[in-house]
């Protein structure tokens, strides 16, 4: 008799633990099996040899790096810049450059602190010397030394390329927005599908393609937060 | 079946005069063994010498050059036939004077997962059953390092989250791999260039090594691998991300067809933060040395003197 009590208790104790409902985070269903073919924003593009030229010599082959991300339409700045004297009064941007929103030791910088006054073109150093927009890491390096030293030694920031070889750099520019450095956040990839939904007897089971969460798409077609300018 | 004289006989081979005849042969066990042997001689010597070869494999590490070369010939036309498009199935052996070593900069990861995809991408993984060879360990930072804490399945609408650090986990490439030495097959070791590989021709599937990893980085093919041909990516090393089959285990190989090739690692190149670094060990001039020499670098489960060659550091 004692027996049989003990069993039914184990039984239904069983069940009760059996029944409990899956803990799934907030967000993507958790048995859908996301591949990278799902996020053709992130995977489809690969520019990870952009910008290494296997002839390079000097600095060109030790910081081989892509072309600053202008704004579209906006350089060469003296194409306007060149039609009137420049203004050296610290003041907010009302009639151009308004979207722009510095966040950046504003209180003791301003633009021209970084932009050139009489050459739009180029970027200057605290010294005065005029560098060019592909040059723009020194013009980061005078204050962000230590970040400078790591990324020339290849420690701080993206390489891609040849391990052995040309490695191709990236501008500061390319992933902090010099007006407003922090890395942006971004939303991330769906989790990995809990062991309890892998089964699969022969092919796909689910396709995640016909079922996206929207905050899916959402991610496929807004990448890299961070770069946007 | 009936417990005969006759039956004993015929089962143990003990009593010639009581074996059984079939077309005037005695079937006792010296003559069914020999039929059997020789039908089997007459079934291989009937078949194509790429189907013997296939039946009859030797271990990776014993073929010679050319016998490597015609198994990669061999296994190439499977799997075009297979994906519907050429591959390129490369047996590139380990260079001399290279021994590789990744670091992960824990101070930068947000935990996008955008490593864990490309390295299915570019490492040929199952899409359905799904196999990704990189877990991203969200942990809490109030607590410091602590896998029994850690949550891989987070999915917040932005990361980072400023309670949180994140630590992915892959292969850890040891010195010394468990995984190596309980297998009993010797169907995975580690290359002179300090990759540990696996052969998915020699595993048997016992999954013993998968028991001894510490770091839970091995996974197994518990179905039938499911890789659509248009996601497929061609260019293949036998010890990588050629097609596996059901019943095999994989892993992280810090992709072999790329890194042989001098090029980075998957993982390195997507990383939106420049938190994944890799380079050859035995260069103190490379980024990997550097950052083993300036920075602060551990190992994960160091007490366990596994010796991985995946460092995690903190760059700030």
């Amino acid at each position: 008799m004692l027996v049989m009590a003990g069993v039914t208790v184990l039984v239904i104790l069983v069940s009760i633990i059996r029944s409990q409902p899956v803990v799934t985070p907030a967000g993507a269903p958790a048995d859908k099996a996301y591949g990278p073919a799902d996020f053709p924003a992130v995977y489809a593009k690969d520019d990870a040899l952009v910008g290494i030229d296997s002839n390079a010599t000097g600095e060109a082959k030790a910081f081989a790096v892509p072309a600053p991300p202008f704004s579209e339409g906006v350089f060469p700045c003296m194409e306007c810049h060149s039609g009137f004297a420049p203004n050296p009064e610290r003041r907010p941007l009302e009639a151009m450059h308004g979207d722009i929103v510095l966040q950046h030791d504003e209180k003791n910088r301003w633009c021209l602190d970084c932009h050139d006054a009489n050459d739009r073109n180029q970027l200057h150093l605290a010294n005065g010397t005029l560098i060019p927009f592909t040059e723009s890491y020194r013009l980061c390096g005078q204050c962000h030394g230590t970040q400078f030293r790591d990324w020339r030694s290849g420690i701080h920031g993206k390489r891609t390329g040849y391990w052995d070889g040309h490695k191709r750099y990236l501008l500061c520019v390319n992933c902090h927005n010099p007006h407003s450095p922090r890395f942006a956040p971004l939303q991330p990839l769906p989790p990995p599908i809990r062991p309890q939904f892998l089964r699969s007897s022969d092919g796909p089971v689910t396709t995640a393609a016909s079922t996206q969460r929207s905050s899916v798409s959402a991610a496929k077609e807004a990448d890299h937060g961070g770069h946007a300018r | 079946m009936a417990d005969t004289p006759a039956n004993r006989n015929a089962c143990t081979g003990t009593g010639p005069e009581a074996s059984p005849e079939i077309l005037g042969l005695s079937l006792d066990r010296r003559n069914f063994l020999t039929a059997v042997g020789l039908a089997a001689a007459g079934v291989l010597a009937g078949c194509s010498s790429e189907a013997r070869e296939k039946y009859l494999q030797k271990h990776f590490l014993e073929l010679s050059p050319q016998e490597v070369e015609r198994r990669l010939s061999r296994l190439s036309a499977e799997y075009a036939k297979q994906l519907g498009q050429p591959v390129n199935l490369s047996g590139t052996t380990a260079r001399p004077g290279v021994v590789f070593g990744y670091a992960l900069d824990l101070s930068r990861c947000i935990g996008c997962r955008r490593c864990v995809y490309a390295c299915v991408k570019e490492n040929n993984q199952s899409r359905d059953p799904q196999i990704q060879w990189i877990r991203v360990l969200e942990m809490e930072k109030a607590r410091g390092i602590d896998f029994e804490g850690a949550n891989p399945y987070y999915d917040p609408d932005k990361v980072p989250d400023p309670e949180h650090f994140y630590v992915p986990v892959a292969c850890q490439q040891c010195r010394h791999p468990q995984c190596t030495t309980v297998c009993p097959v010797g169907a995975t070791w580690q290359e002179p260039d300090g990759i540990v590989v696996i052969d998915y021709d020699w595993c048997i599937g016992c999954r013993c090594c998968m028991a001894a990893c510490p770091y839970g980085a091995r996974r197994f093919n518990w179905g039938e691998p499911h890789l659509p041909s248009a996601e497929a990516n061609p260019t293949m090393h036998y010890l990588g991300n050629r097609p596996r089959t059901r019943g095999v285990a994989e892993k992280c190989t810090f992709c072999v067809q790329r890194t042989r090739d001098g090029r980075y690692p998957a993982c390195v190149e997507i990383c939106p933060v420049g938190a994944r670094k890799f380079g050859n060990l035995l260069d103190p001039e490379d980024e990997i040395s550097r950052i083993l020499r300036e920075k602060r670098v551990f190992v994960l489960k160091a007490e366990l003197k596994t010796e991985p060659k995946f460092y995690y550091f903190y760059g700030i």
